[in-house]
């Protein structure tokens, strides 16, 4: 079998193989699914050691499925999902080792979920057919739909309902999309196929283009999630198991971000240019107002729920940018987000599991009782509002550059975000932290266990790692960001398609890179157009 | 040679320190205390040592060549834009590496003894060192970026050092406003380094290098995107430097140990905003516009705050108000392309600055933590040494002859004549004689007349431990000399520090309508044939046709001005020499005069003061008192209005937007009910009906059905009667 294979497989066979485990050995379950996805996380190691820094897919295994339908088994990473991968395989043992005493009730069916959501995500982001890519997509749904409707708190029936159908109408509508776009292609080649190489060069009107996109783009935007549809995120993660809630900030959301990149943006890129400043303003609102919004909660998990669709807007304007610095910034903030906001939540989930409430004001004075938490606890926050050298630093920053050379109004509206960040996590941080111990009750509670350390000490590990030294993360990136960047500009389509989308909607878009020196000759224009698509 | 290639051992020794103290703290303090202060010590003493043999090696190079530079590794490179982790040792850098390490080698030995009876010893130098750590980055960095890591990281420290009692809750919230104004500034800072890095990138060079900026920034004219990338740039030096508006925050950063108060929040961190300036005087001195805004803001603020001073009677709060002063001259300095002066100043204010702030420890230390002035007095004799350097101090503050300030405080007055801001010069001047006043009030209130205190603690006054002393008198002795580097040659010096220096600045003084020509240009001959080659180099990109004619202009009439300028200015020195040492012994008049006044007043005739506060009825002392209200301003102009908007989100989204998503599940079910209702009642009612009409028409019939033939005869007669009837009437 094939390395990539083996990764998404590894975790269902030990899914497979939980199933023959007694359901009172506890013990022994929780350490097989453990020793699982660290034997995933250590393959997976292999992916970076073997990739090639080129903008080629790589690892790809081919192999028809269901030849009739055109449908095939294909997979293979590049720079854009590399790390993406990791994240899945790194944040997977942490969280399970995270849970061991927190999950005390169907043990077997928990850990069954976990590592079948693994296989569902590493899935989603290496298939490269769209019928695979869908089924592991819609695979992911059901065992999150469990985690939280089964291990969730007290509202978890309606949180759990309204993720499922939320993002369930998305997925259908991408679902017809990708009909009509395999349909499409079959018109034109006479072949019947789901490939998703083959797509990008299909054929198509603007219009369809533009409807195929937004059925894409809503099924993405749902799961990223962007303002305005971001409200079941709040409702799941508070109701969530811990988890749950880590997984699904920390890698499902990143799935909405990375479909943009892999599918609505390469395969419809005329209709992303022109969703292109829309989607800027909805990424600038939900920076701003997810930051205002997480400021007045009064659950620290709300808050940091919050705070992801304020991360998360960030992102989407960093890809819709369109240039090397922004969409590397983009990928780079994804990973941080997940690795710090992933961390948040387990930090969360130590308090909620001592104390069982999560409310900030029943807290107070906590670094006198429990130091190392609250250490621990601030590197997070800081990584989280991006203070250098840490890893969300350098993410902001090239977003930020990105944007900048796009629109300088729309960067300087996002880096507003910057200032909120620090002000609703700081907060945060002294009512729950500082003063004095305020409640009895926290007069006892106990600082981390070395169990509970070893969960941190990689995350916090990383966190100064990518901070200090990106380079070796984004230098790997880079060819794929650049291809990514170039063919989406070029657009597809005939001549005069592209020009008219050139006058509609990039005319008052794109060009704002290139605009130089209104009093230089044109030709020095021209030369720097020339540039510009030479670097990028 | 060895040098050159270990620059960064001077930023890494001391995070190595912070590492090992931190991870003592986090392991719940194992080590014996007396490593914990070693170490820490150790940890800023040998990057002073480092430094100070940077500076042999500088003196040993020609002065074109001392700027080294030294790359560690490739940082971010995305694109074209490419970013290292490098530093640069200049004599700039050199002389802001040596502040730091040495009065942060001083700081630290005196908190061995401040801090000899806290919990959080170790954590509190794990905090210090790692301060220094961020401090020496922002000056070493080679790059603004790396510049904009170390401004981070020492808003950090400050954060955690002013919160560093946090079971206390206003230390915490005092940290916290802290941050998050300066975080309000570093937003300006950001948005400047971005427009700068992208302007000049479109220009063809992707950089934030100060080397290469200095070299390139020319292709960004004058004025225009250059006075918006300096005013945003400036606007995070408000923030760091505690300036209007931004200088709220200051004042409750004394909630931190006193020690941290005389490392962060007076000799290093909050000058980091004059360091910037000076770093980036290419920008400035081509925005004469920007410049004029710093000024400004320096002089309005360095009397502004003075003037707060005089009415507070926390004896810290007192000295955070002059250090917000004492900033404001060193603004007012660069503000008028007087780089030089600016960061003069700088140094011999973290000699006096930061003995004043150690003396005031010692003297709260010696009160059993009393900060309150009213409650002091009389402490001149049991507190030999702090009195003693703490005069020094005072005199070196006050601008007496000749101690230090004397001579750095009154060049930037000097300069602010001679380049022609005679407005700035005379709130400059007022502002002097302010200083003097609160000065010698605090002298006044803490060392002179009975003390105040209760019998308890008046028992218990006691001079401070060696430890704590020594690094007094070091920097008594700093206070005092520390400004004989820098005579300008109108008293009779060589102006050492400004020969020194120069080389940085040059690139601000080779730009015609530079206010600085004077001072620059008199200085030697040397550096203007250095900076001729170098407009000359203008020139030529100038022929290549790739910068516009204005640029060519712009060299031309450098060059040719530059010569005529340089003429003049020996002419002029003379002369210029005679005013400037009329105003010297004018304003040390001033000061003396005001000094004496505050002594006096606040000694013998106290009758006076009450009589001053009484005037229209206390309301301009109880304005000043109040710091002019700013505070509740801004908490009820911003932080109100901020908190009321996010309100206003939260109930936002819950209601409507979430309210959408749960309006339409409620709908589809409301929906669902009806066409439920709908299908049981209607549709299914249809085929219910259908079905009961046939069954109830077979009910009815069936009676005809009853199988006797009399019935059915009687039937067949009825509807034949029925059919002729029919017929018939129709």
């Amino acid at each position: 079998m094939d390395l990539l294979s083996i990764i998404i497989f590894l975790p269902l066979a030990g899914a497979v193989l939980l199933l023959l485990f007694p359901r009172e050995s506890e013990r022994a379950i929780r350490g097989f699914s453990l020793i699982v996805s660290l034997a995933a996380f250590i393959v997976s190691l292999r992916l970076l050691t073997g990739f090639q820094t080129s903008a080629e897919m790589q690892f790809v295994k081919h192999i028809p499925w269901i030849p009739s339908l055109g449908i095939s088994y294909i997979v293979g990473v590049d720079g854009l999902s590399l790390f993406l991968v990791l994240l899945v395989t790194f944040l997977q043992p942490i969280t399970i080792l995270s849970a061991f005493r927190a999950i005390t009730e169907r043990v077997k069916e928990f850990y069954i979920c976990m590592l079948l959501l693994e296989t569902s995500m590493i899935g989603a982001f290496v298939a490269l057919d769209l019928f695979l890519f869908y089924v592991f997509w819609e695979l992911m749904l059901i065992p999150m739909y469990f985690l939280i409707g089964i291990w969730g708190g007290q509202q978890r029936i309606y949180a759990t309902i309204k993720f499922f159908i939320y993002t369930m109408v998305g997925s259908l509508l991408m679902l017809v999309a990708i009909l009509v776009l395999v349909y499409t292609y079959k018109s034109q080649s006479g072949v019947l196929t789901f490939e998703l190489d083959k797509l990008y060069w299909v054929a198509m009107s603007t219009r369809t283009q533009w409807l195929l996109f937004l059925a894409f783009a809503l099924s993405f935007a749902i799961k990223v999630p962007m303002f305005p549809f971001h409200t079941w995120l709040p409702d799941a993660h508070v109701e969530a198991p811990t988890a749950g809630s880590v997984i699904l900030a920390g890698i499902l959301l990143k799935m909405g971000g990375y479909g943009f990149l892999r599918f609505a943006m390469p395969l419809f890129p005329d209709a992303a240019l022109r969703a292109a400043p829309l989607v800027a303003i909805l990424a600038i609102i939900g920076i701003i107002y997810g930051a205002c919004v997480a400021m007045v909660q009064k659950d620290v998990k709300k808050l940091v729920a919050y705070s992801s669709v304020s991360h998360l807007g960030f992102v989407m304007l960093g890809l819709f940018v369109l240039n090397t610095q922004a969409v590397e910034g983009a990928i780079y903030q994804m990973l941080n987000h997940g690795l710090s906001t992933g961390a948040l939540f387990l930090l969360v989930g130590v308090i909620y599991e001592r104390r069982h409430t999560r409310f900030i004001e029943e807290f107070g004075g906590i670094t006198k009782v429990m130091p190392v938490y609250a250490a621990i606890f601030m590197v997070v926050t800081l990584s989280s509002i991006g203070l250098p050298p840490l890893n969300g630093f350098i993410g902001e920053f090239l977003i930020l550059i990105g944007i900048f050379k796009a629109k300088a109004v729309y960067a300087a509206l996002a880096a507003t975000g910057v200032v909120l960040g620090a002000i609703y996590m700081l907060w945060m941080y002294q009512r729950v932290f500082f003063g004095e111990v305020k409640h009895a009750v926290n007069r006892t509670l106990r600082d981390l266990t070395p169990r509970e350390v070893i969960v941190f000490a990689p995350v916090i590990a990383l966190i100064f790692f990518m901070g200090v030294y990106p380079n070796p993360l984004i230098s790997r990136m880079e060819p794929a960001v650049k291809k990514f960047v170039t063919e989406v500009r070029a657009g597809r389509g005939d001549y005069m398609q592209i020009t008219r989308f050139a006058e509609q909607a990039g005319g008052k878009w794109m060009p704002a890179v290139l605009e130089v020196d209104p009093e230089h000759p044109d030709e020095e224009t021209a030369a720097l157009v020339e540039k510009e698509t030479e670097l990028e | 040679m060895w040098f050159e290639e270990h620059i960064y051992l001077i930023v890494l020794i001391p995070f190595i320190g912070s590492f090992i103290n931190g991870l003592n703290s986090f392991l719940g303090n194992r080590m014996p205390k007396r490593w914990v202060g070693w170490i820490a010590c150790g940890a800023v003493f040998i990057p002073l040592l480092i430094s100070i043999r940077g500076l042999f090696y500088l003196r040993s190079l020609p002065p074109a060549d001392r700027a080294i530079e030294s790359i560690v590794y490739t940082w971010i490179e995305v694109g074209n834009v490419h970013l290292d982790a490098g530093f640069l040792f200049d004599q700039l850098s050199c002389v802001m590496a040596l502040v730091v390490t040495g009065v942060g080698f001083l700081i630290h030995v005196y908190s061995i003894g401040y801090m000899g009876h806290d919990s959080g010893y170790s954590r509190y130098f794990s905090y210090m060192n790692l301060f220094t750590f961020s401090m020496l980055l922002l000056v070493l960095g080679n790059n603004l970026l790396l510049m904009f890591v170390g401004w981070e990281g020492v808003g950090l420290c400050s954060y955690l050092l002013i919160g560093f009692w946090f079971d206390h809750k206003p230390n915490a919230v005092a940290g916290m406003k802290a941050f998050i104004v300066n975080r309000i500034g570093d937003f300006g800072f950001l948005i400047g380094i971005l427009l700068l890095f992208v302007s000049l990138g479109l220009k063809g060079h992707w950089t934030l290098t100060f080397s290469e900026l200095s070299e390139h920034s020319y292709l960004l004219g004058r004025g225009g995107v250059v006075t918006a990338i300096a005013l945003c740039l400036f606007v995070g030096a408000t923030g760091k430097s505690a300036q209007i508006p931004l200088y709220t925050w200051l004042p409750d950063a004394m909630a931190g140990p006193t020690p941290v108060s005389a490392l962060i929040h007076a000799a290093t961190m909050v000058t980091a905003g004059v360091y910037m300036i000076a770093r980036m005087n290419f920008i400035y001195t081509a925005s004469p516009a920007a410049l004029a805004v710093v000024a400004t803001v320096g002089a309005v603020t360095a009397l502004y705050a003075g003037s707060i001073g005089l009415a507070q009677n926390d004896i810290k709060r007192v000295l955070a108000y002059s250090t917000v002063s004492q900033l404001g001259y060193m603004f007012l300095g660069v503000g008028v392309a007087a780089y030089a002066a600016g960061i003069f100043h700088l140094m011999t204010h973290a000699f006096f600055k930061g003995l004043l702030f150690l003396g005031a420890g010692s003297v709260i230390h010696a009160m059993s933590n009393r900060q309150d002035m009213r409650e002091m007095g009389g402490l001149r004799s049991p507190l030999r040494v702090t009195y003693i350097t703490f005069m020094t101090a005072t005199l070196a503050i006050v601008g007496i002859f000749p101690f230090a300030g004397f001579f750095s405080k009154d060049e930037i007055l000097w300069k602010t004549w001679a380049s022609g801001h005679y407005g700035l010069w005379v709130i400059g001047f007022i502002g002097a004689g302010v200083t003097a006043f609160y000065m010698f009030r605090l002298v006044a209130l803490t060392f002179f007349g009975k003390n105040r205190a209760d019998a308890e603690t008046q028992h218990h006054i006691h001079e401070s431990p060696k430890v704590m002393l020594w690094p007094l008198v070091i920097l008594a002795v700093l206070s005092f000399v520390g400004g004989w580097i820098g005579i300008p040659k109108g008293l009779g010096g060589n102006d050492a520090f400004h020969h020194w220096l120069e080389p940085v600045f040059s690139h601000a003084s080779h730009e015609p309508g530079g206010e600085d020509l004077h001072a620059t240009f008199s200085a030697s001959g040397e550096s203007f044939v250095a900076t001729l080659p170098d407009a000359d180099a203008s020139h030529d990109t100038a022929a290549d046709g790739l910068i516009a004619p204005v640029e060519e202009a712009r060299a031309a009439i450098g060059s040719s001005e530059l010569e005529t300028q340089h003429g003049g200015a020996h002419n002029g020195d003379a002369e210029d020499h005679g005013l400037e040492r009329f105003f010297a012994v004018i304003s040390v008049l001033w000061v003396i005069l005001c000094g004496f006044l505050g002594f006096r007043f606040y000694t013998k005739r106290i009758d006076i003061v009450n009589r001053l506060k009484g005037i229209a009825g206390g309301l301009i002392h109880r304005v000043i008192e109040n710091k002019y209200y700013v505070d509740e301003i801004y908490q009820a102009a911003f932080v109100d209005n901020l908190l009321r908007t996010v309100k206003g989100c939260g109930i936002f989204d819950n209601l409507v937007i979430d309210g959408l998503v749960n309006g339409t599940a409620f709908f589809t079910k409301i929906f669902s009910f009806v066409t439920g209702l709908f299908d049981n009642s209607f549709i299914d009612g249809l085929v219910n009906a259908v079905a009961n009409i046939v069954t109830a028409t077979g009910q009815r019939l069936r009676v005809i059905q009853s199988g006797q033939i009399q019935g059915y005869l009687y039937f067949v007669f009825s509807i034949t009667v029925l059919i002729i009837c029919l017929k018939w009437l129709l």
